[in-house]
């Protein structure tokens, strides 16, 4: 990732430990008896970086530090029942105000959140968004310059249909375009949430059909009906972590390598990749996971002479095959 | 220990210029904030002038000024109160609970950082919101691209910048510099819209097309941002603009498959036992043909001919790389 002197400082480097300490002063003086193991989490470092904070807060007071100047830290509770106790600073009761990125990703991520159709809570939004606004003052008119389009348009009413199964508990009956085998299935599925990943909503649920939690794009619905029975989402369903991205590999997934021309660079931008390595003639050499093989065929047909599967060779010869059996319905040899 | 040492003295830095009646000059500084008073004057100098650096860079205002209306006195430093606390604020439980779910929205690592520490803030005074919970509907937002963070910054700061871009995925890539207005997720992709200097007009970027690194190219505050509307105008307009499906195409389809023609047909006959006759609407002979030949022999196009013919095409193109 590309990190910058602000964006990449680390969390042990003093002025991100002040800045944190800032916020956290606060926050310990109306949670009295916090854990230190709760703080760590909020806080996203180390339960031995929440002690050397207080470790430096227990150095720190008013100017000239005589007796009573310090603040006051129980390092003993801290070490012994790992609970925090803080006192005698009262002068950093309020945090900072907000900075310019924190007030405009919460407040572009709520916008966002706004325009998903099937919405929801839309009013309260508006309200957090206007309070947002104006505790930020200023730096919040930067968020008017970062803006995340949902393509909900033409899949609000599956949406709407989804949501309303969601909040009644209702079990839906999906008729569902499955592209990589250009089929048309019919399931029953047991909703669980709607995901929005980039821009595109997704229906998470579990899949009667397939008996696993199943991920349904929302634009590949045909026909969606919420059905008059009760859902059950078996207790050994997870919804997936999407923190560690949509698609996660599954043992059986198959490494592909594909050859790109220069024009066939686009794969690159859409699909993800285990890796991409120039070619001396300006393309790529793509290596990808792929669950299905009729996937990477279809993809391979599509790129006709812009891209060549390499590997695995079997897989290469099952696109020429195809290749070479739609040509026969045009008289080609 | 020199890291806590540096925190400690920042810690006391910043409460002495916050409970200070008014301007603090550097020397009472150097004799009051423990850790500059064993150094030389030049040391100290330099350790004070990169200690206010590094604290405004993480938000904390520090002013400096003189309440001398002659100017003689010794300029001096302080925080205001009023720009270094936040401002009362009171989210009702249905606003908390949006605001906790907005914040687990960025995947990008410094905003997704940036929502935390907000969020933490908000808790602080007393606003519950709760941002492990599971709710009925979760957006994510990735940024994940190279490019995304440095032309944040650069639309945050108005900072002008210049980057190798390749136009089409064929094309070598080419310098651009711009002046950053906006950046946006359309359709899943982030672009940057802003004004290109070279060609002195308003132009739109793919971040995922941008080569190696976005650079600096000017000071911030650079640049004005024409308004809100103007940049919105200008997005619109240089998105690709809708289609126009003025031809349509014949197409014989094998009973169970090419669902997405089937969808978007405008008429639907049998040819026969296991196919079907379908004719779509289309702008472009390429992007059909393109579409067709994923199918296979599960798909024939029948007419115009020459799309007959950009489908023969692209399927030699495979026979014969093969051979």
């Amino acid at each position: 990732m590309n990190t910058s002197a602000r964006g990449g400082r680390r969390p042990d480097s003093a002025p991100a430990q002040v800045a944190r300490l800032l916020a956290m002063l606060p926050y310990l003086r109306s949670h009295p008896s916090t854990r230190v193991a709760d703080v760590a989490a909020l806080f996203g470092v180390s339960e031995r970086q929440v002690v050397r904070d207080l470790q430096v807060l227990w150095f720190s007071g008013l100017p000239g530090l005589q007796m009573g100047d310090y603040i006051e830290v129980d390092m003993e509770a801290v070490e012994g029942e790992g609970v925090i106790s803080v006192s005698n600073a009262d002068y950093l009761a309020r945090p900072l105000r907000l900075r310019t990125d924190e007030a405009v990703a919460l407040i572009v991520a709520l916008r966002t959140l706004a325009s998903v159709p099937g919405s929801f809570e839309r009013d309260a939004i508006d309200r957090a968004v206007a309070k947002l606004e104006e505790a930020a003052g200023e730096v919040a008119q930067q968020a008017a310059a970062v803006q995340v389009q949902v393509d909900g348009d033409a899949v609000a009413g599956v949406a709407a249909t989804v949501r309303q199964a969601l909040d009644a508990g209702h079990r839906l009956h999906l008729s569902y375009w499955v592209p990589a085998r250009d089929e048309a299935t019919e399931r029953d599925v047991d909703p669980m949430r709607l995901v929005v990943v980039d821009g595109r909503l997704y229906l998470e649920g579990w899949c009667r059909r397939a008996e696993s939690v199943r991920l349904f794009r929302l634009d590949r619905v045909l026909d969606v009906r919420q059905l008059d029975v009760a859902a059950e989402v078996p207790s050994e369903a997870h919804p997936r972590d999407l923190d560690a991205g949509l698609f996660q590999p599954s043992p059986d997934d198959e490494l592909v390598t594909i050859d790109l021309t220069p024009h066939g660079r686009w794969v690159a931008d859409y699909y993800p990749h285990e890796s991409a390595d120039e070619l001396d003639d300006g393309g790529l050499r793509l290596r990808l996971w792929a669950r299905d093989r009729q996937w990477v065929r279809r993809l391979a047909l599509r790129l006709g002479g812009t891209g060549r599967v390499v590997d695995p060779p079997d897989l290469s010869a099952e696109v020429t095959a195809a290749a070479r059996d739609a040509l026969a319905h045009y008289g080609v040899q | 220990m020199a890291q806590a040492v540096k925190s400690e003295r920042l810690m006391n830095l910043v409460i002495c210029l916050l409970v200070a009646r008014g301007y603090v000059p550097k020397s009472r500084i150097r004799q009051i904030v423990g850790g500059y008073g064993d150094q030389s004057e030049e040391a100290f100098e330099r350790m004070f002038e990169r200690d206010k650096e590094e604290l405004r860079e993480v938000g904390i205002p520090i002013e400096t000024g003189s309440f001398d209306p002659f100017g003689d006195e010794e300029p001096g430093y302080r925080i205001h109160r009023q720009e270094f606390e936040l401002p009362e604020i009171r989210l009702e439980p249905d606003e908390a609970a949006v605001v906790g779910l907005a914040a687990r929205m960025w995947q990008h690592t410094y905003l997704s950082d940036a929502s935390t520490t907000a969020v933490t803030k908000l808790q602080a005074v007393g606003v519950e919101a709760d941002t492990r919970s599971l709710g009925a509907v979760e957006p994510r937002v990735g940024g994940e691209e190279p490019a995304f963070w440095p032309l944040w910054e650069a639309v945050r700061d108005r900072r002008a910048v210049r980057f190798r871009h390749r136009k089409s995925t064929g094309a070598e890539p080419m310098v651009r510099h711009v002046q950053p207005w906006s950046v946006l997720s359309w359709h899943g992709r982030w672009y940057v819209v802003g004004y290109d200097v070279d060609r002195q007009a308003p132009r739109m970027f793919r971040l995922s097309r941008i080569v190696d690194t976005v650079r600096s190219a000017g000071p911030a505050g650079g640049y004005e941002v024409p308004a809100q509307d103007v940049v919105r105008e200008a997005a619109a307009s240089l998105v690709p603009p809708e289609r126009n499906e003025s031809a349509w195409a014949r197409i014989r389809v094998r009973a169970g498959s090419g669902h997405a023609l089937r969808r978007r047909a405008t008429h639907v006959e049998p040819a026969g036992p296991g196919w079907d006759d379908v004719t779509v609407t289309y702008s472009s002979t390429e992007m059909l043909a393109e579409e067709l030949v994923t199918h296979a022999g599960d798909v024939v196009a029948l007419e115009p001919a020459e799309l007959r013919a950009a489908v023969v095409e692209r399927l030699e193109a495979i026979t014969k790389g093969a051979s």
